[in-house]
């Protein structure tokens, strides 16, 4: 029953949304594929990079992207639903749900994404009109880049998602 | 079936399965099987999809109760 394990593969994922649930979707494809031995690269971007961030009310340069982040609070742990978000309630009870199947959370998802090599790439055009800087952001971004880089990634890949 | 070792992945749901898996037959030695004892039924699809494509050999899977009892060989380091 031995087969010869095919050439290996490229992935590419772009995180646009910063949704608690499709964020979810976005890194349980991207472990998997990555412990099938897929060469995972998350391309994090806009909303998306909100999954990223670690400081909440420092992040921004200029007093509009002051008040945009101070409203757009970042941090894995503080994700909104796409539905049913309900001021916080729902993110709240959705991870009562998910602890009580034992799904992971997105910071373990993260770990997990790290230990088995998916390189994460956060998009350098929203850390500019956002204000961003690099100390706002977690430890694991492997690159700071811009769509070309995705694009060139993503031509090589077979499989590329917009989530 | 004979089995080398076994991983608990008992309650848990996709993606953890097939991650601890992953990380198990690294562990392992050419030509052992690992037991892989879970209750999500995504196993009986996604062991032999995880098997296919990292080219271990699939051995197949039993239910046992409320558990699939899924077989893999490992086939290259």
């Amino acid at each position: 029953m031995t087969t010869d394990p095919p050439r290996p593969e490229k992935m590419n994922i772009i995180v646009f949304s910063g949704d608690l649930d499709k964020v979810l979707a976005a890194f349980i494809l991207a472990t998997t594929a990555a412990a099938m031995g897929v060469a995972v690269n998350m391309f994090f971007t806009f909303w998306g990079l909100n999954v990223l961030r670690q400081k909440k009310f420092t992040a921004g340069r200029t007093i509009l992207q002051k008040m945009m982040n101070a409203l757009n609070r970042g941090g894995a742990r503080r994700l909104p639903l796409s539905k049913f978000n309900l001021l916080g309630a729902g993110p709240a009870l959705m991870k009562v749900m998910m602890k009580q199947s034992r799904v992971p959370e997105i910071p373990e998802l993260i770990r997990t994404a790290k230990d088995l090599g998916v390189t994460f790439t956060a998009c350098t055009t929203t850390f500019s009109f956002m204000g961003f800087r690099k100390e706002d952001f977690i430890d694991g971004v492997d690159a700071y880049a811009g769509a070309a880089t995705y694009l060139n990634e993503a031509l090589d890949a077979r499989t590329s998602y917009f989530i | 079936m004979d089995k080398d070792h076994t991983l608990d992945c008992y309650g848990l749901l996709c993606p953890m399965p097939i991650i601890k898996i992953a990380a198990m037959i690294k562990e392992i030695a050419v030509g052992e099987v690992l037991e892989v004892v879970a209750t999500d039924e995504g196993i009986l699809s996604d062991l032999p999809a995880w098997c296919q494509r990292t080219g271990h050999a699939f051995l197949g899977i039993e239910k046992r109760g409320d558990e699939y009892l899924g077989y893999v060989r490992k086939t290259s380091a």
